[in-house]
């Protein structure tokens, strides 16, 4: 594909603002990092070798019998006895770098929980026993995860609205509108909490709630993109060549509008994993057990002598947020038709 | 005040010596400006006169040192007002010379304007600043510049903001506040371009008068001729960032001496449509044409009024002839032609090749479209930036079937570029990469590409430059005998109507003052508007017309 100068221009904006370059690039390096969470924090080994033969245990669930152990269940790689089992074959396991999963509780602590950094759990652990560090590289996974297809969903819907409101207009238009200011002023957040009282809070029960409410943020500048763009002469001109509508939207009008929504979509992007750090810590997002944020900064509010907790919540919190704010400026820049540099 | 006299009396006002700029931009850096020379006395009027992208406006602008430094820079050259050097001046000296010794105005007094201040605050500021008069001194002192400009009755207008004057009175008070500190030279770049013919000769007239009074120097630049000779002692015409020829008016005038010069002289739109034979059938026609703007009040939005853009005209246009339909802005020209090309809701019959169309959708419209095409004034804005050239002449195409595969594709809009005077092989560039007469070229050619039969020309040469307006006109005349087209040519630029129109609708406030055949409506107008049109723009521009 062909990438014409003006993008160029824009990309070369992009990588002006370093700040916001290097932080887009951490951001995601980070999340593709954390994708592959399983590989660098499982409590399962990643490749079991026993009796010449090979298993991959963290993706596979093989159970205790098979390394000659008793239970019918899945084996625990962790259990001293299951070494010994494994070492008797002249097997061998390679684990991750981090031998607990979000959900593992070290039950070999010398303190009671939460324990303090120790060179076994490098950011302590909860007060159920479970390795920070392990939450944390699951939670910004979930955390960013959530905030990108939020962004992406509401996005579409808000899009979608806001072109057809404009480009329409109208009664549509006026209706429409209306409806946006009425449902922008509800007190979003406590009917969320209503919601989240009355459903089984899941990750897609609570995407779908605040997705509820996220659409309209970009309704208003797609729409005013469109009421602009819809008298220039050429969708004019399309319209006397005899285009449709529908082309005329996605061909000529919707271009125009991406300059704004693209500026915009970082703002969706935090602001959706705020609240849903927001909802985690009054305990109404994920269900308990959930790697999440939120729940550690509850925890290390509940846990004042454990400061770890609260501290690790908050430089991993910030650290992501700042970011995103940081690829939002410089998203900002790339789209600035007069930002000139010298 | 009293520096001012010290400086020099004799020798030239403004000097001007071997001025270069220099733009720094992504891929290298750009002249716009080389070795440009010139003086200026007291009290004469130097015309710089070029086509866009001369480089008159960034020399206008090195000298009030308003350019965007350090993005530009002058690599040579010095700028003396007087004896006082003004390259490289420091801020605080160049701010107490602009709006006192300088003065400039503007093409676009609306974007000129504070438009959160009133005209009082506007026109104080200056003297505020400048000689720190009191509000009560600057008060009245606004009151005699208004009066100076020709504003009626200055006091009611005190406390106007800039939307709630016309142009004419916009670019009045615009003058003004450059007067205000009586400057020893006066920058107007293109002060009349924005505004109609009729304003434009007035506000002409004042400067000339002003300058009579004042005896001030004015730095004219114009893309206009007919302004030059109108205005100027001596004039200059600038090319590619060089002045090219310089001298006294009416010698360069008369007898230009560079090449570049001759070709402006001669790029004026001339001749008549010729047409022999019996008159063709009629192919378009309208009856009590009407198109009314609802104005709606309160609370249930009840119509209280109409804006009436377009009331009661009748058209008739036969096939391979042009109407040409004049008025100054504001006049319901441009809305007649949408209405036509049913883009705009309307009332009363308009039928094509003989059907009534006034009653169709927009689907029902479609086929139709084919027949019916549009040009539009500005060819920066008509074509979507964003398609290469070959997307856009190819989209009317594919909507009305008229393409098969890729490869004859490709030749279809070849043919279409080739049509207008460009090349097949440009239609995988973007208009980004073209100039505003081969832009212009292009929405022609996605217009024709259709073989329409039945044009709307919406001011399609005003925003080109004058040796373009002339190569557009020769095409449109050019494709209207190849092709039997019939034009609704609408425009308030009476020279290029007289060398297209067979017949002249002239349109004020969305009624028809007068019509007739172009033959008669120019050479023996009934109506005073329209000898007022004609005076306007013909007596100042009678250059190359023979």
């Amino acid at each position: 594909m062909k990438i014409s100068p003006l993008n160029r221009r824009r990309f070369q904006n992009f990588r002006r603002n370093r700040r916001g370059y290097v932080a887009t690039i951490l951001f995601f390096v980070i999340f593709m990092v954390t994708l592959f969470a399983e590989l660098i924090a499982n409590d399962k080994p990643l490749l079991l070798s026993h009796d010449g033969e090979l298993y991959v245990p963290f993706l596979v669930a093989y159970p205790e019998t098979r390394f000659g152990g008793d239970f019918e269940t899945e084996a625990d790689y962790r259990d001293p006895f299951l070494e010994e089992l494994i070492a008797e074959k002249d097997g061998w396991m390679l684990w991750a770098p981090i031998r607990y999963s979000y959900d593992t509780i070290n039950y070999d602590l010398p303190v009671p929980a939460p324990a303090p950094p120790s060179a076994e759990n490098w950011l302590g652990t909860d007060d159920q026993g479970r390795d920070v560090m392990a939450r944390v590289i699951y939670g910004y996974r979930l955390s960013v995860l959530f905030g990108l297809m939020l962004t992406v969903l509401s996005s579409i819907i808000g899009v979608a609205a806001g072109a057809v409101q404009g480009y329409y207009g109208g009664w549509l238009d006026l209706v429409a509108q209306r409806f946006i200011e009425i449902w922008e002023s509800m007190p979003f957040f406590f009917i969320i909490l209503i919601f989240s009282a009355l459903f089984v809070p899941g990750f897609w029960t609570l995407l779908s709630i605040l997705l509820i409410f996220s659409w309209t943020a970009l309704v208003a500048v797609v729409r005013a993109e469109f009421l602009r763009a819809r008298n220039f002469d050429y969708v004019q001109a399309a319209r006397a060549l005899g285009v449709s509508n529908g082309v005329i939207i996605f061909k000529h009008l919707l271009p125009n509008a991406m300059v704004a929504t693209i500026t915009f979509l970082p703002f969706v992007l935090t602001g959706g994993i705020t609240a849903l750090t927001g909802l985690d810590t009054l305990g109404l997002g994920l269900p308990p057990g959930s790697p999440s944020l939120g729940e550690l900064l509850a925890q290390g509010k509940a846990n004042l002598q454990a400061p770890w907790l609260g501290i690790t919540a908050f430089l991993v919190l910030s650290l992501m947020l700042t970011m995103a704010m940081f690829m939002a400026e410089a998203v900002r820049d790339a789209f600035d038709p007069r930002k000139t540099f010298h | 005040m009293a520096a001012q006299d010290t400086s020099d009396t004799a020798g030239p006002l403004l000097t001007v010596e071997n001025l270069a700029v220099r733009f720094h931009a992504e891929g290298g850096d750009v002249d716009a400006v080389r070795g440009v020379s010139f003086t200026l006395n007291r009290g004469e009027t130097l015309a710089v006169v070029g086509e866009s992208g001369s480089g008159k406006s960034v020399t206008a602008l090195s000298v009030m040192q308003l350019l965007p430094y350090p993005l530009a820079s002058h690599p040579t050259g010095s700028i003396r007002l007087g004896s006082e050097e003004l390259v490289g001046a420091p801020d605080v000296f160049m701010r107490s010379m602009r709006g006192r010794r300088i003065s400039m105005i503007f093409q676009e007094p609306l974007s000129a304007l504070n438009p959160l201040h009133n005209v009082e605050k506007q026109v104080a500021e200056v003297l505020i600043q400048h000689q720190g008069m009191t509000k009560t001194a600057a008060r009245a002192r606004v009151l005699e510049l208004l009066d100076l400009v020709g504003i009626p009755d200055p006091e009611s207008r005190l406390d106007d903001y800039p939307h709630q004057l016309s142009g004419g009175q916009r670019q009045r008070v615009m003058i003004a506040m450059a007067l205000a500190n009586e400057p020893d030279l006066l920058i107007a770049d293109e002060p009349t371009t924005a505004l109609d013919v009729t304003i434009q000769a007035q506000i002409l007239e004042l400067l000339k008068d002003l300058q009579r009074r004042l005896g001030m120097a004015i730095l004219f630049i114009t893309h206009d001729l007919g302004i030059v000779r109108r205005m100027a002692d001596r004039v200059a015409v600038m090319t590619r960032g060089e002045i090219v020829e310089a001298g006294a008016t009416a010698e360069v005038m008369d007898n230009p001496q560079h090449d570049y010069t001759k070709m402006l002289l001669a790029a004026e739109p001339k001749g008549r449509p010729e047409r022999s034979g019996e008159v063709p059938p009629l192919l378009l026609r309208t009856e009590n044409l009407k198109v009314w703007f609802p104005i709606r009040r309160g609370v249930f939005r009840s119509t209280v009024g109409h804006v009436k853009a377009v009331d009661g005209i009748d058209i008739d246009l036969a096939e391979g002839r042009t109407v040409g339909v004049v008025g100054e802005s504001g006049s319901g020209k441009t809305t007649l032609g949408q209405a036509i090309l049913r883009l705009i809701r309307s009332d009363g019959a308009i039928s094509f090749d003989g059907e009534r169309i006034d009653q169709r959708g927009y689907k029902a419209m479609r086929p139709l479209r084919r027949q019916m095409q549009v040009v539009f004034q500005d060819p920066y804005g008509s074509l979507s930036p964003r398609l290469s050239v070959g997307d856009i002449i190819e989209e009317g195409l594919l909507v009305h079937g008229l393409v098969g595969k890729e490869a004859s594709r490709r030749d279809v809009i070849a043919a279409a570029l080739e049509e207008v005077g460009l090349e097949g092989a440009m239609q995988d560039r973007y208009p980004h990469e073209f100039s505003g007469g081969q832009r212009q070229r292009i929405a022609i050619a996605r217009a024709i590409a259709l073989k329409p039969r039945f044009i709307v020309l919406d001011e399609p040469t005003s925003a080109l430059d004058m040796s373009v307006q002339a190569q557009i006109v020769n095409l449109l005349r050019d494709l209207q005998d190849r092709y039997n087209l019939a034009y609704l040519f609408i425009s308030h630029d009476l020279r290029v109507v007289r060398a297209l129109s067979d017949e002249v609708v002239v349109m004020k406030d969305g009624k028809v003052v007068e019509r007739g055949p172009a033959q008669r409506i120019f050479d023996s107008p009934e109506q005073d508007y329209t000898k007022a049109l004609l005076a306007a723009a013909f007596e100042h521009r009678m250059i190359g017309d023979g």
